[in-house]
């Protein structure tokens, strides 16, 4: 792919004001790379975000193309190569850090030890209690992200964000995958925990600057 | 009083756990997470976790999907 120069100014100039040199400085981590993790990096990397720590042991399968950010020319990839490609696309200086293996509760910490902020993005249920206890157990400063519901279609009024502590849920909170996953409903979620995301990066920064 | 996920209310007694909440209220779905005033409890410790009164308790239930 030839690059061509690349003006970080130009690239970002429409982004909400303040936000480039904030976000630019920080980390986030994605644990998983499926439709949530992919569609979620795609668009912080589009927000001007300047590091991110992807993870997912699976390789890139043609039923996957119904809601993940990849192609068919993808199939057979690792997930965090082919993500790492379609970012620096779009951003070529972004900054990854690429871990092709499967998530555990004994290497989730040392993976995200950088983290500003962790976007749960597994498919599991049972996933995704394991991060969210091992995180709150060795991270609790530190806000983590989940996708909660995002099954079947419409009902766009029952996607919401709940908080307790520093674990905000995005989804409807009731769907389970077995409804089959659409494209949208999935997108919606994902862009919510990156817009969550950048909210809380943004907060984060100004409370530091306060103090 | 105990208030649960914003909506359901329960008369507090000394010494009542989140396990003792969960069986109130019925909750047998195993994929939840359950915090008391903001603070996850994990699941190991529901029988030994005593909850004050006036807690806020959620019991969140987790999807599949991602």
């Amino acid at each position: 792919m030839t690059l061509l120069p690349l003006d970080r100014n130009e690239l970002f100039d429409r982004n909400v004001p303040g936000t480039t040199p904030v976000l630019n400085q920080m980390r986030v981590g994605i644990a998983g790379c499926g439709g949530l993790g992919s569609i979620a990096a795609v668009s912080l990397a589009r927000a001007g975000l300047g590091y991110l720590i992807l993870a997912d042991y699976d390789r890139i399968e043609l039923s996957n193309l119904n809601r993940q950010h990849y192609f068919v020319s993808d199939i057979g990839r690792y997930k965090t190569d082919a993500l790492a490609e379609h970012l620096r696309a779009v951003n070529p200086r972004i900054r990854l850090t690429l871990h092709s293996c499967r998530l555990t509760p004994e290497n989730l910490l040392n993976i995200y030890s950088t983290a500003d902020l962790l976007i749960e993005a597994f498919d599991r249920a049972e996933d995704k209690i394991w991060l969210i206890e091992t995180w709150s157990r060795g991270a609790s400063s530190k806000p983590v992200i989940v996708g909660n519901g995002l099954a079947g279609y419409g009902r766009n009024h029952e996607i919401q964000i709940t908080r307790t502590g520093n674990v905000y849920f995005c989804g409807d909170m009731t769907s389970q995958m077995s409804m089959g996953l659409c494209a949208p409903r999935v997108a919606i979620v994902a862009n919510m925990q990156a817009n969550l995301a950048v909210e809380l990066l943004m907060d984060t920064r100004c409370h530091d600057h306060s103090e | 009083m105990i208030t649960v996920n914003n909506r359901d209310e329960l008369s507090w007694h000394d010494g009542m756990t989140v396990q003792d909440i969960l069986d109130v209220m019925g909750y047998t779905y195993v994929l939840i997470m359950v915090t008391v005033n903001g603070v996850l409890v994990h699941s190991e410790d529901y029988s030994g976790t005593k909850v004050p009164d006036e807690a806020d308790v959620r019991v969140i239930h987790i999807m599949h999907g991602g």
